[in-house]
C-alpha cells in the first residue's frame, strides 16, 4: 500500500510533468574532460589501451578485433535509412580530467555530480532510491559506483569494466567474448576494439543480490562516440535483477553509441536485464540524435537457467539492437518484452533472436511497437531450434500501434525449426490509436495528451510491468512524453 | 444555463444544422426527436465540440460563456456530458483507470485535490450500484466487448461518476431491453436536480414514460420544426413524421 501511494504520488507528478514536454535530458554539462585526437587507428586503440594502463592480452583483443572491424562492411540488411558515419570524425575517448580515486562522494567534481542529481541519479547513497546500486558512466568512463562495499560483503561484485581488468583480470579473461566475440558484427567488432568502460557485475554460487543494480550512461562530450561494455555473470543456483538507463545533451550532430553487453547464466541461475533507454531522439525535424547500435547477447549457459530482457526504447534517432538468448542449458528460458517508440523522424529496427540448444528449452517474445509522426518502427525476431533441441516452445507476440498516417510498421519474424518436436506460435496485431477514442476522452474531461498516456500505457502495460517497481512509473512517464505532440 | 441562438453549422461544406435556437434552463429536461438523419447528433456533436462540424454561423452560450471558445475537455470539466448513440472502444484501458483520470480531471478544475484510492473505489461502487451495472463491467477495458446493452448502460454509469451540469444523452434508450431502459431512466431521476438539465435525444416514447420531460423538440432537416409538451411525444408515437413534413412543406410555401 505504501508503495501504491508513492506511485499515485508519481502519477500526477506525471501529468504536470507531461505539460512541459520536450527532451528533458538535453542540457550539457562544463566539465573538464580529456579527450584523444579524433579519428580511429591502430594507434588509438594502443592509446585507449594505454590510458587504461590494460594488459597485454587486452590489448591483444583489442588490436585483433580493430583489423576484423577493417575487413568488415556496416550491415545493409535493416529495415533503416542510416546516413553515412565518418569514423575519423568520431573521437574515441573522452574523460573527465584528473580523475581522483574515488573514496567518497565528496571526491566527485562538483559539476558531475550535478549532472547526475539533475538528471534524478543522486551519487550519493543516502540519497538514492533505498535498494537501488549505481554504476554511473558518463561519455568513456565509469566515474562511482555505489554500494559497492555493502555488496562486497555478500560476495557480489558490482564495479567498473576498467576496475574489474585490474581486479578480477581472470574473470574477465574467461568471460568477456565468450558471448558475443569480436568477429560477430560490424559494431561489435568495432566496440571490442575501442570500448572504454562500461559495468561489470558477479554474483557468487548462490547468492540472490538483494537490491536492484543499475549502469547510467550520460554521453556529455561533443563528437565523441560511447562504447561501453557490460559484463554479467551470475553463477550457480544465483539471481540479479539489473537496469541500465541512457541520456545525452540536445546536439544537431548525430553521435554514435556501439555497446556491448554480455550476459552468462550459469545452471540455476536467473538474470533480468531492463533498460530504459532516453538517448536524445533529434529534433522534430529529424535533425541529430543518437545512433544506437547495440549488440545484447546472453547465454543460459546452466541447466534451468533463466535470462530475461526488458526494454523501454523511446530515444535515439535510430536504434539497432537485438538483445538476444542462446539456450544452451536444458529446461533454460529466455524472455524478451520490448516496448519501442518511433516519432518525428526515429527509426528502429529491433527485435531477438532466440536460439533453442538444449532441450525442454522455452522462449517468449512481446514486442510492442508504437510509431507516431514520420517514426518508423520495425520488429525483427529471429526464432531457431536446433536439431537436438527436442521440446523447444517458442511463444511470439508482436503488436504494432500507430499514431497518425505518416508512420510505419513493420515486421519481420523469422523461423528456422530443425526439430519436429518443437512448438512454435507466433501472433501479430496491428492498431491505431483513433481520433474517436481521443475525442471519448476528452469528453470525459482528459485532454489528448493524457488520453495518449493513457492508451499508450495500456497497450504496453505487459511490458512495464516486467520492469521493477521503481523504474515502471518512469517508464510510463518517458512514454507519454515520447509521444507528445504526435496527435492534432 | 444553455442558449443556442441561430446555430448553423456544416459536415465537409454539406450543410447539416440549418439555424437552431433553443434555450434550456436550470432543471428542465429537453426531449430531441426527429427522423433519422435529421441532424440530432450533429447537434450533440457541436456542443460537445467535434472538431469535424464546422460552426457556420450562430451562437452557443453556456453558463454565461461562449461554448463554442472552450476545447472539448474544457467543457467536459465545466460539466457538459455527452452519452454517446456509438460509445467507443478502448481496448488495454481499465474502466478503473479511465474513470479515475476523468474525476480527479474534473476534481482538479474544481480545484480539489485528486481522490485517494480507497475514497476513488467507493465512489465506483456506490455509482455502480446506483444503476446497477454488473461489477465486472467496471473491471473490463472501456467498453470492449461490451454488448450494445451493456454499452449504454456504461454511458449512464460515467454520467453518474462526473455527475455534470448538462448532460446531453443520444439514443442512451435505444436497444435496451426493459429493464436495461427502466435502469437508464433510473439513473437520470436519480441524477436531476434544481441546478442541472437534460437534452434526451430519443425515438422513442416510451422512454419519456419514465423520464418526464418538460419540452419535446422535433428536429428536421437541420432546424427545431415544433416545440410542444410530452403529449408531442405521443402524437409523433402514434402519427410518425409525416403530418410534420407537410407542415414543414407547407409553412416554406405559404
Ligand atoms: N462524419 C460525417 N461525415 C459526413 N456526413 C455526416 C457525418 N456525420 C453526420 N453526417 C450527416 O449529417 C446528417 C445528420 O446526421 P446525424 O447523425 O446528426 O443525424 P441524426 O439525427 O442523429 O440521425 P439518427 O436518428 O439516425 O441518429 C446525415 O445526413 C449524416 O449523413
Ligand atoms: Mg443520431
Amino acid at each position: 500500500m505504501v508503495i501504491h501511494s508513492i506511485m499515485e504520488k508519481d502519477q500526477d507528478k506525471i501529468l504536470s510533468d507531461v505539460t512541459s514536454g520536450e527532451y528533458k535530458y538535453g542540457f550539457y554539462s562544463d566539465i573538464e574532460m580529456e579527450r584523444i585526437p579524433k579519428g580511429l587507428s591502430e594507434e588509438v586503440v594502443r592509446i585507449i589501451s594505454a590510458k587504461k594502463n590494460e594488459p597485454e592480452w587486452l590489448l591483444d583483443f583489442r588490436l585483433k578485433a580493430y583489423k576484423h572491424w577493417l575487413t568488415m562492411k556496416m550491415p545493409a540488411w535493416p529495415n533503416l535509412r542510416i546516413p553515412e558515419i565518418n569514423y575519423n570524425e568520431i573521437i574515441f575517448y573522452a574523460a573527465p580530467k584528473a580523475r581522483p580515486v574515488l573514496n567518497s562522494i565528496d571526491d566527485i567534481d562538483p559539476e558531475l555530480r550535478k549532472t547526475f542529481d539533475k538528471l534524478g541519479i543522486p551519487l550519493n547513497e543516502q540519497k538514492h532510491l533505498a535498494g537501488v546500486a549505481v554504476d554511473a558512466v558518463i561519455d568513456s568512463v565509469s566515474v562511482k559506483t555505489t554500494f559497492k562495499e555493502t555488496l562486497a560483503e555478500m560476495g557480489i561484485i558490482f564495479c567498473s569494466f576498467s576496475d574489474a581488468v585490474k581486479e578480477y583480470p581472470e574473470l574477465v579473461r574467461r568471460y568477456m567474448g565468450s558471448v558475443v566475440p569480436y568477429t560477430d558484427n560490424f559494431f561489435a567488432s568495432l566496440n571490442s576494439a575501442v570500448f572504454s568502460d562500461g559495468s561489470f557485475c558477479y554474483i557468487p554460487k548462490g547468492v540472490r543480490c538483494p537490491m536492484e543494480l543499475s549502469t547510467y550512461f550520460r554521453i556529455n562530450s561533443a563528437n565523441t562516440g560511447q562504447f561501453e561494455r557490460t559484463l554479467l555473470i551470475a553463477d550457480e543456483e544465483s539471481y540479479v535483477s539489473y537496469l541500465e538507463g541512457c541520456t545525452a545533451p540536445t546536439r544537431d550532430e548525430n553521435q554514435l553509441h556501439a555497446a556491448i553487453v554480455e550476459i552468462i547464466a550459469e545452471k540455476n541461475a536467473e538474470v533480468k536485464y531492463s533498460t530504459v533507454q532516453n538517448w536524445y531522439p533529434g529534433n522534430k525535424e529529424g535533425l541529430g540524435g543518437i545512433f544506437n547500435f547495440v549488440t545484447k547477447r546472453g547465454m543460459c549457459k546452466g541447466e534451468n537457467s533463466k535470462i530475461s530482457w526488458t526494454q523501454i526504447e523511446t530515444g535515439s534517432a535510430i536504434t539497432w539492437k537485438y538483445p538476444s538468448c542462446i539456450l544452451r542449458g536444458d529446461n533454460s528460458t529466455g524472455e524478451f518484452y520490448s516496448v519501442a517508440v518511433t516519432n518525428n523522424y526515429q527509426q528502429a529496427d529491433t527485435g531477438t533472436k532466440m536460439i533453442h540448444i538444449g532441450k525442454n528449452t522455452k522462449s517468449t517474445i512481446v514486442s510492442k511497437g508504437i510509431s507516431a509522426g514520420h517514426g518508423q518502427n520495425s520488429y525483427r525476431g529471429l526464432v531457431k531450434v536446433l536439431k537436438n533441441a527436442s521440446n523447444a516452445r517458442n511463444f511470439s507476440q508482436c503488436d504494432s500501434l500507430l499514431l497518425g498516417d505518416k508512420c510505419g510498421a513493420h515486421t519481420f519474424p523469422y523461423l528456422e525449426v530443425d526439430n519436429q518436436t518443437a512448438i512454435v506460435e507466433h501472433e501479430a496485431t496491428t492498431s491505431k490509436i483513433g481520433e474517436d477514442q481521443i475525442f471519448y476522452c476528452n469528453q470525459r474531461g482528459i485532454s489528448t495528451e493524457d488520453a495518449i498516456g493513457l492508451i499508450v500505457n495500456g497497450y504496453a502495460r505487459e511490458v512495464i510491468n516486467k520492469l521493477p517497481m521503481e523504474f515502471a512509473v518512469e517508464a510510463q512517464k518517458l512514454l507519454q512524453i515520447s509521444l507528445e505532440g504526435s496527435v492534432g | 444555463m444553455l442558449i443556442i441562438n441561430n446555430l448553423k453549422a456544416s459536415i465537409g461544406g454539406k450543410s447539416i444544422l440549418k439555424g437552431i435556437t433553443l434555450e434550456v434552463k436550470p432543471g428542465e429536461i429537453h426531449a430531441i426527436m426527429g427522423p433519422n438523419g435529421s441532424g440530432k447528433s450533429t447537434l450533440a456533436a457541436v456542443l460537445a465540440g467535434r472538431e469535424f462540424v464546422e460552426v457556420t454561423e450562430g451562437s452557443v452560450t453556456y453558463l454565461g460563456k461562449n461554448l463554442l471558445d472552450m476545447s472539448p475537455e474544457d467543457r467536459a470539466k465545466e460539466g457538459i456530458f455527452l452519452g454517446f448513440q456509438y460509445p467507443i472502444e478502448i481496448p488495454g484501458v481499465s474502466m478503473v483507470n479511465f474513470m479515475k483520470t476523468a474525476v480527479n480531471e474534473h476534481r482538479k478544475h474544481n480545484g480539489l485535490d485528486p481522490l485517494s484510492a480507497s475514497d476513488f473505489l467507493k465512489l465506483m461502487r456506490d455509482k455502480k450500484e446506483l444503476v446497477e451495472i454488473d461489477s465486472k463491467l467496471a473491471n473490463r477495458s472501456v467498453n470492449e466487448g461490451f454488448s450494445g446493452g451493456e454499452k449504454k448502460k456504461n454511458e449512464i454509469f460515467q454520467m453518474a461518476m462526473l455527475e455534470p451540469k448538462l448532460a446531453i444523452l443520444d439514443e442512451t434508450d435505444s436497444g435496451l431491453d426493459i429493464d436495461a431502459l427502466r435502469v437508464v431512466a433510473n439513473g437520470v431521476n436519480k441524477l436531476k436536480r434544481p441546478d442541472n438539465s437534460f437534452i434526451v435525444i430519443t425515438h422513442y416514447q416510451r422512454l419519456l414514460d419514465y423520464i418526464v420531460p418538460d419540452v419535446v423538440h422535433v428536429l428536421y432537416d437541420g432546424r427545431i420544426v415544433k416545440t410542444a409538451g410530452r403529449e408531442l411525444a405521443l402524437e409523433l408515437e402514434e402519427k410518425g413524421y409525416d403530418w410534420i413534413k407537410k407542415e414543414v412543406e407547407n409553412n416554406v410555401l405559404s
